[in-house]
C-alpha cells in the first residue's frame, strides 16, 4: 500500500525555484540577473512536461538549476519525495541525467563513442570487469539504434542525429529515473527531429522514464509532452494539459506564442489571425515591475504594474499567472 | 520492372520538376556494398603526424636532429679522447698538439705514429689552447645543450600547464589572483635573476658532490630554477587561455552533470582537448631554452669549466677567431643546426596540430 502512495506523488517537485547570477555592472558593484524567479512546478512519473518560451526567458537555467550545475539562489526541489541538496547531488545524479542541445559541442572530440558512453559507468563504478562495461556500452547503443561497429569511432565522424542518439544512450547508461532534455533537437533538421523525438517517445514507454523537455518549438513539445509550461523573464505564465493549451491559451503571452505557430495548411495560415506583440523583451537586469508581461501586454491594467499575479488553476490542472484573465 | 515501385505517381502538373519515380534504378548489392565503407577511422594523434610527415622541412629537421643525436650518443664511446683530456704521447703531455687544424696531428704524435707503424685516432675538428681534442669537447657542448633544453622545456611543461589548468579551470577570483602572480613574473628581468642567483648559489650551496649537476656547476642549477620560476608563465598563459575556451564546451557540462569530479573533468576532457598547444608550446620551448644557455655560457655565466657548452666554446675561440677561425665556426654550426631543427619541428608540429591552422 505505501509503495502504491508514493507512486502517486509526483517525482518532480519544484517550489519556488530562484536562480540569480551576478552581472557586474561597474568596477565594484554588481546587479542580480534573475534568470529564473520563483518557478514551481511538478512532474508526474513517467509523464512529460515540455518546457517553453523565447530565447533568454530561463528555461535552460530551469533544466541546469534542477542538476544543480548551477547553484541555485532559492528555492527547493524534491526528486522522488528527497529533497535535493550540494551534499546529496552526487547520488542524486545517478537518477538525474541530461540530454543537451548541440549535439557538436557536448560530445567530447577526443574520446571515442564508447568512452563517451562509457563515462557515467566509469564515474559511478557501475560494473565489475571490462567485459560488462563493454556488454553495457553495447546493450546501450543498441538501444538507441546506434552500429555496433561504431564504437571505436569519434563524435565527428557521426551526423547530427547520431550524435545526438549518442548523447542520449549517455544519459541512459545509469539508468536514470529522469532527463532534462535541454532543446534536444533544435540543433538538428526537421527529419532527424522527428527519428530523434519518435527515439524519446519509444524509450518512455520501454523504460518509463520521465522528461522535462526544453524546447522553443511548439509544435515539437506538443507532440511529446502530456503538460506544457509556459515561460517568460524567468517567470511561469502558464501550465496546462498540451491539448487544452493548444485549444484554449489563457494567457496572452501564450496565445500570441500559439498565434506565431506556422502553420502548414496556406488557407487555413491565412485566415488564422496572428497576434503580434508591441516592443521588446525588457531586459532580465532591468526587469518591469509587477507582471513581467505588462510592458507589452494588450490587456495590461495598473494592478499589473504592481504585484505579480500567481500562478492559480483555472480547473482541471490549467494553472495561469494573470491579473486579467 | 516498373511494378516493384509502389510509390504513388503524383499527377502532374505542366510546370512541375517532379521526377517521375519510374526512372529511377534499383541499386545492386555491389553498389549496396559500397555505402558501407566509411573512411578510416583517424585519431587526433594520427591525423597529425600525417600531417607532419607531410612537410619536408619537419622530416629533414627531424633526420638532422636525429644525426646529431646519435652522434652525441655514441661519439664518446668511439672516440678515444674524453673532454678535458689532455692529448699524451706514450703517457707524456703533448705540448705541440695545440691549436691544430682538423685532422692534423703534433709532431710528437706524427714521430709515435712512424715509430710503431700504428694510426692514431684522428682529431676531427683539431684541438684547442689546451691540446684538448676539439671534436669530443663540442659533442659535450651540444650534449649540454640539448639536455638543458629538453629538460628546462620539461619543467616548464610540467608547472605551466597545472598552474594554467588550474587557473583557467577554477576561474572567477583564483584565476584572477594566480594571473596576477604570472604577471609580476613576466616583468621580472630573468638575465638579472639568473645572475643573482648564481652569485647566492655559489656562496650558499656546494653542488660539485651531486652527480651531472656537479659536473654542469652552479650556474646551471640556477639556470633551470630560473627557467622553472620564470619561464613557465608564457605556458601557463596560453594553457589557461585554451582551457578558458574549451570550458565553455557542453561536453565538460555534460561531464559535471553525470557526477564527474573536477579532477577528472581536467583530465579527460579538458586536457587532452588543449593538447595540440602544449605539444607546440614545448616544441617551440627547446630552442629557446638551448639559446638562452648558449649566450650565458658565452657571457661566462654556464655551465662550470672544465665542461664544455656551446656557448663557452664560441666563446673562447673568439680570441682567436683569425688564427684559428675554425674553432668558431663548429660550436656555431652545431648551435644552428640545433636550433633551426627544434624551431622548423615546432613551426610544422603548430601547423599539423592546431586545428584552426587547418585548411
Amino acid at each position: 500500500m505505501a509503495e502504491e502512495i508514493r507512486n502517486d506523488a509526483p517525482l518532480v517537485e519544484v517550489r519556488d525555484l530562484k536562480q540569480y547570477f551576478d552581472v557586474r555592472t561597474g568596477a565594484f558593484k554588481s546587479k542580480p540577473l534573475k534568470a529564473v524567479d520563483g518557478v514551481s512546478f511538478d512532474i508526474n512519473r513517467g509523464e512529460t512536461l515540455g518546457l517553453v518560451g523565447e530565447s533568454g526567458c530561463g528555461k535552460t537555467t530551469v533544466g541546469r538549476a534542477l542538476l544543480h550545475l548551477y547553484k541555485p539562489t532559492g528555492g527547493t526541489f524534491k526528486f522522488d519525495g528527497q529533497l535535493v541538496t550540494d551534499k546529496n547531488i552526487g547520488s542524486m545524479r545517478r537518477q538525474m541525467q541530461m540530454v543537451f542541445q548541440d549535439p557538436y559541442s557536448s560530445l567530447n572530440p577526443r574520446m571515442t563513442v564508447e568512452d563517451i558512453i562509457g563515462e557515467p559507468l566509469d564515474i559511478h563504478h557501475l560494473y565489475k570487469s571490462r567485459s560488462e562495461r563493454h556488454d553495457n556500452i553495447m546493450a546501450l547503443m543498441q538501444i538507441v539504434e546506434l552500429n555496433a561497429e561504431h564504437e571505436t569511432r569519434y563524435a565527428h565522424e557521426f551526423s547530427g542525429g547520431q550524435r545526438q542518439r549518442i548523447g542520449i544512450a549517455r544519459a541512459l547508461a545509469v539508468n536514470p529515473k529522469f532527463i532534462v532534455c535541454d532543446e534536444p533537437v533544435s540543433a538538428l533538421d526537421v527529419s532527424i527531429q522527428a527519428q530523434v523525438i519518435n527515439m524519446f517517445e519509444d524509450l518512455q514507454a520501454i523504460l518509463g522514464v520521465t522528461y522535462l523537455f526544453i524546447a522553443h518549438d511548439l509544435l515539437v513539445v506538443h507532440h511529446i509532452s502530456k503538460r506544457i509550461a509556459v515561460m517568460y523573464l524567468g517567470k511561469l505564465v502558464e501550465i496546462a494539459d498540451a491539448d487544452e493549451l493548444n485549444s484554449d491559451p489563457v494567457h496572452p503571452y501564450t496565445q500570441s506564442l500559439l498565434s506565431a505557430v506556422p502553420i502548414p495548411d496556406p488557407k487555413t495560415a491565412r485566415a488564422a489571425k496572428r497576434i503580434i506583440l508591441q516592443g521588446d523583451v525588457p531586459s532580465p537586469l532591468n526587469m518591469p515591475s509587477g507582471c513581467p508581461f505588462r510592458t507589452r501586454c494588450r490587456f495590461a491594467t495598473d494592478q499589473c504594474a504592481v504585484e505579480m499575479p500567481e500562478l492559480k488553476d483555472r480547473g482541471s490542472g490549467h494553472m495561469v499567472a494573470c491579473w486579467n484573465k | 520492372m516498373a511494378e516493384n515501385y509502389d510509390i504513388p505517381v503524383p499527377k502532374k502538373s505542366f510546370l512541375s520538376l517532379q521526377v517521375d519515380p519510374k526512372m529511377f534504378e534499383k541499386a545492386t548489392d555491389d553498389e549496396k556494398r559500397q555505402q558501407d565503407v566509411m573512411a578510416e577511422s583517424t585519431t587526433f594523434f594520427k591525423d597529425g603526424m600525417r600531417r607532419l610527415m607531410k612537410n619536408p622541412l619537419a622530416v629533414m629537421s627531424m633526420i638532422i636532429l636525429a644525426v646529431v643525436i646519435l652522434i652525441l650518443i655514441f661519439a664518446p664511446i668511439v672516440v678515444p679522447y674524453d673532454y678535458d683530456e689532455i692529448i699524451t704521447v706514450e703517457g707524456v703531455r703533448d705540448k705541440g698538439a695545440a691549436n691544430l687544424a682538423p685532422f692534423e696531428y703534433s709532431v710528437k704524435e706524427q714521430s709515435y705514429m712512424e715509430q710503431y707503424g700504428v694510426s692514431i685516432f684522428p682529431h676531427i675538428f683539431g684541438t684547442d689552447e689546451l691540446c684538448r681534442d676539439y671534436f669530443i669537447r663540442v659533442v659535450y657542448g651540444t650534449r649540454v645543450s640539448l639536455m638543458v633544453g629538453v629538460f628546462a622545456s620539461i619543467m616548464v611543461l610540467i608547472i605551466g600547464t597545472i598552474y594554467g589548468a588550474i587557473s583557467g579551470y577554477m576561474g572567477g577570483k583564483v584565476d584572477m589572483v594566480m594571473m596576477r602572480i604570472v604577471d609580476i613574473i613576466y616583468s621580472l628581468p630573468d638575465l638579472l635573476i639568473i645572475i643573482l642567483l648564481s652569485v647566492v648559489f655559489k656562496e650558499t650551496l656546494d653542488f660539485s658532490k651531486v652527480p651531472i649537476i656537479g659536473k654542469l656547476g652552479t650556474n646551471m642549477v640556477s639556470m633551470f630554477i630560473v627557467f622553472g620560476l620564470l619561464y613557465w608563465v608564457s605556458m601557463a598563459r596560453l594553457v589557461r587561455g585554451e582551457i578558458l575556451g574549451i570550458k565553455q564546451n557542453e561536453y565538460v557540462l555534460a561531464a559535471k552533470s553525470m557526477g564527474a569530479s573536477s579532477a577528472r573533468i581536467i583530465r579527460k576532457h579538458i586536457l587532452p582537448n588543449c593538447l595540440s598547444v602544449i605539444i607546440i608550446m614545448t616544441a617551440q620551448e627547446i630552442p629557446t631554452a638551448i639559446f638562452t644557455e648558449s649566450y650565458l655560457s658565452f657571457l661566462g655565466l654556464g655551465v662550470a669549466l672544465p665542461m664544455p657548452s656551446l656557448g663557452s666554446l664560441a666563446n673562447a675561440a673568439r680570441s682567436g677567431m683569425q688564427s684559428t677561425p675554425w674553432k668558431l665556426v663548429f660550436p656555431a654550426v652545431a648551435i644552428i643546426l640545433v636550433v633551426l631543427a627544434f624551431n622548423l619541428i615546432g613551426d610544422a608540429m603548430r601547423d599539423a596540430f592546431d586545428p584552426k591552422l587547418k585548411q
